[in-house]
């Protein structure tokens, strides 16, 4: 492996551990204010329980990542020294306000978890709002400095120089308002069909039945709500990098030939020598709907791209088939969820919980693969038009290895998470018993 | 105007990193040097003492690295380039830390993995502060050579040299001097106070061991250290006054019983030695060897950016600093408790 691409990987990994960890840790927090105002209104136990068994998990992802989101920022500099020389006082204003959305929220997290019994009902209430409220201000701010990277403005380059830099106007870049939308609609989704199913699971097991469908109650409403209005932004998101980033969408549809009213590719195995996508669906004039909004008008192809400007097509093209098609399944289980409403018994139904039992890595699936169509899409560059990747890497070799501590790492690190959850869940019964805790 | 905002705003966070942090580190590093009969009690008024705020604590060092790679991008990218490798071992260690350090509490039950997650948090909790001060030493050592042609001379002697491993070791001891002097105050009974004060007393001995350590290496590797600090009317002051509080302090500790009032002379003491050591050679961050040293003005980033940046943290620490004034009082001790 050369060292460019280590790089690359060790970027992506990180990136790739990170999300699923900022994710987890700026939504949970929402689930646990509702089911704690609950308690606090309702006054009944369950709902303690439930905000108290949330908030070890928050506190175990919070813990996880903050440490891999310090390993970032540095990591920024030590893989890509060169782009950080240069883009660090363009595109560092949403870092320095993520700064202090991260700082409070680590303050606020600190009153929540140690604040039980000890401050004021409301206020220990309020400091779990924050948490969340400050989790999700960090997580748009860091994209929008990653959009800032898709839509690169604010400077301008005379020989090599980066002169007229405003950083205001690169963090109100044209991409930061629907990746924001995009991936704060994500992180509900893929946490919610995450945590609702496990606890349909547990209802399954005919664990703590209470406790598990009050939780999956709460949960699901987001992840639905979420769910969906994703297709939606997801629109939004499309017209959006076809008009800015034409090399992306035709990487991401695998559209090798510019033509009027062209077709939407589905599946497929895109051949990028021969230009052709071979087993593909095609359905004519629909990409020029979902890329213009009407059946007719001309989409760009890679043909029209420079070879050396073309992102990799079949990762860029299989990432996004997987991240639509879940959204979809998704999408579906949302509408199955509404019409239940009208149906309460099927919460009790196996075939019904099954289906969210299925749902619970889709979320995630469907972030990593969309991070991959943003990230690989944008390929060769890592400033869009401005910057190619292979100049910014670090000129230290050896990055093979750093690649392999990191991957083991990495991999230990979400061993242990896993271990920890699987144990947090099977205590239940015992740290939550009702009789017990009506005692404390 | 606002270049000097954002200069004060780097070195606050240095300073409350290295104090506030470091005296988390020294907890951890403590823990590794009590005799196993009283270490489940340390352990236990260690995590009372920062469970809530040890999350506040670190990001003093994401203030710190933000403030770096937006306003003076080339220090940022030189450390990380020349300082790749004790850097990432500083964040193996901040990650190992971070994570068992909240395991080792969230682990629904408890078994022989609390023996895995307290070896790697004691120990983690040597690597980080260690790494840290090489990084600290490297900069200044003048060992970091951008025309080296080999790797080693690049990405190795930047950082391995008797200097630079002996500020990492100083820093290390510091850390544990600073974690004990907090532990007095936490203390709830007398047996448990003098614990701490015969572990303050081992830590501050060994502070000094390393520090003079520091001196010698620094005159093996030809850096004027000794003129930096005892040559500038500012060096010498504020070498003076923190060995004065330190002595104030210790007559307070042994004579007077007190155990809170501590706290803010061991802080000044690194205030002092942090400013001793930066005003010597202000502006200078890192010292090239063979080349033009990078300041924190020639490095600094247009003034649009600098303007942002220090308007940014302004509003952040009218958010921030009450709230964590708050933190800091609400799971404290406010008052000295006679044992």
């Amino acid at each position: 492996m050369e060292d460019f691409f280590a790089a690359r990987a060790q970027m992506a990994l990180s990136l790739g551990f990170h999300i699923i960890y900022a994710c987890i840790g700026m939504v949970m927090p929402f689930f646990m204010a509702v089911s704690h105002f609950k308690w606090l209104k309702t006054k009944d136990i369950t709902y303690r329980n439930i905000t108290k068994a949330w908030s070890k998990g928050v506190a175990i992802f919070f813990a996880t990542g903050a440490v891999s989101g310090t390993m970032l920022s540095f990591e920024l500099g030590l893989l890509w020294p060169t782009f950080m020389k240069h883009a660090g006082p363009i595109f560092g204003m949403p870092f320095s306000l993520e700064g202090t959305a991260f700082f409070i929220e680590a303050i606020a997290l600190g009153f929540f978890l140690y604040g039980w019994d000890k401050l004021n009902r409301w206020f220990h209430w309020f400091t779990g709002v924050i948490v969340g409220v400050s989790g999700l201000a960090s997580g748009i701010l860091v994209v929008s400095a990653n959009a800032w990277m898709n839509s690169p403005t604010g400077f301008d380059v005379v020989n090599g120089h980066y002169i007229n830099i405003d950083p205001i106007k690169a963090m109100f870049n044209n991409a930061w308002l629907f990746e924001a939308l995009h991936m704060t609609l994500a992180a509900f989704a893929a946490t919610g069909f995450a945590v609702a199913g496990v606890h349909a699971l547990m209802i399954l097991k005919g664990k703590q039945i209470e406790f598990h469908t009050k939780a999956f109650k709460i949960v699901i409403v987001f992840a639905a709500i979420a769910a969906v209005l994703q297709p939606i932004s997801g629109d939004f998101s499309a017209k959006d990098v076809a008009k800015r980033q034409p090399a992306k969408l035709a990487a991401m549809e695998a559209h090798f030939h510019t033509e009027k009213s062209a077709s939407l590719i589905i599946g497929g195995l895109p051949d990028e020598e021969h230009q052709t996508v071979n087993y593909a669906i095609k359905l004519p004039g629909l990409l020029s709907f979902l890329a213009h909004g009407n059946l007719e008008q001309e989409v760009i192809g890679l043909d029209e791209i420079p070879v050396d400007e073309h992102p990799p097509v079949a990762v860029a093209h299989f990432a996004f088939q997987i991240m639509v098609g879940l959204g979809m399944i998704m999408m579906a289980l949302a509408v199955l969820y509404f019409i239940s409403l009208r149906r309460m018994l099927w919460l009790r139904e196996r075939w019904f919980l099954n289906l969210f039992v299925m749902a619970i890595p889709m979320g995630f699936i469907a972030v990593e693969a969309g991070w991959t169509v943003t990230e690989v899409g944008r390929q060769p560059w890592i400033i869009y038009g401005v910057m190619r990747t292979a100049d910014a890497v670090t000129p230290m070799p050896g990055i093979v290895y750093s690649f392999y501590l990191f991957t083991l790492i990495y991999i230990s690190l979400s061993v242990v998470v896993v271990f920890l959850l699987k144990r947090q869940i099977e205590m239940v019964p015992v740290l939550y018993n009702e009789n017990q805790a009506r005692r404390l | 105007m606002m270049n000097y905002i954002v200069i004060a705003f780097l070195f606050l966070s240095i300073v409350l990193y290295i104090i506030l942090g470091g005296a988390d580190f020294g907890a951890g590093i403590l823990e590794l040097f009590t005799s196993a009969k009283n270490r489940s009690r340390t352990r236990k008024t260690l995590y009372m003492a920062i469970g809530p705020i040890w999350e506040a604590n670190h990001m003093w060092l994401i203030i710190a690295i933000v403030i770096l790679f937006v306003g003076f991008p080339a220090i940022y990218t030189e450390m990380s380039t020349s300082l790749h490798i004790p850097l990432i071992c500083m964040l193996i260690g901040i990650i190992a830390r971070g994570t068992a350090f909240v395991f080792r509490h969230y682990d629904a039950v408890k078994d022989d993995m609390q023996k895995v997650y307290n070896r790697v948090y004691a120990l983690s909790s040597i690597v980080t502060p260690l790494f840290l001060g090489i990084i600290a030493g490297s900069v200044l050592s003048g060992h970091i050579d951008i025309n080296a042609n080999t790797f080693s001379e690049r990405y190795m002697h930047s950082w391995l040299n008797w200097f630079s491993v002996g500020v990492g070791f100083f820093v290390v001891a510091l850390c544990g001097f600073l974690a004990s002097v907090y532990l007095i105050g936490e203390a709830d009974n007398a047996e448990d106070r003098q614990r701490f004060v015969n572990k303050a007393r081992r830590m501050n001995i060994a502070a000094v061991i390393c520090g003079a350590l520091v001196f010698i290496a620094a005159s093996l590797d030809h850096i004027p250290l000794l003129q930096w600090i005892f040559y500038s009317p500012v060096g010498l002051t504020a070498v003076i006054a923190a060995t004065g509080s330190l002595a104030i302090m210790w007559y307070l500790i042994l004579y007077r019983n007190k155990s809170l009032i501590i706290r803010p002379f061991v802080a000044f003491q690194v205030v002092m030695i942090l400013l001793a050591i930066s005003y010597a050679h202000f502006p200078d961050v890192i010292i090239i060897r063979g080349g033009e040293n990078l300041s924190l003005f020639n490095t600094m980033a247009p003034n649009k950016t600098m303007d942002a940046l220090g308007w940014a943290l302004i509003l952040g620490s009218i958010f921030i600093l009450p709230a964590l004034f708050y933190l800091y009082y609400s799971f404290q001790k406010h008052e000295e408790v006679p044992l």
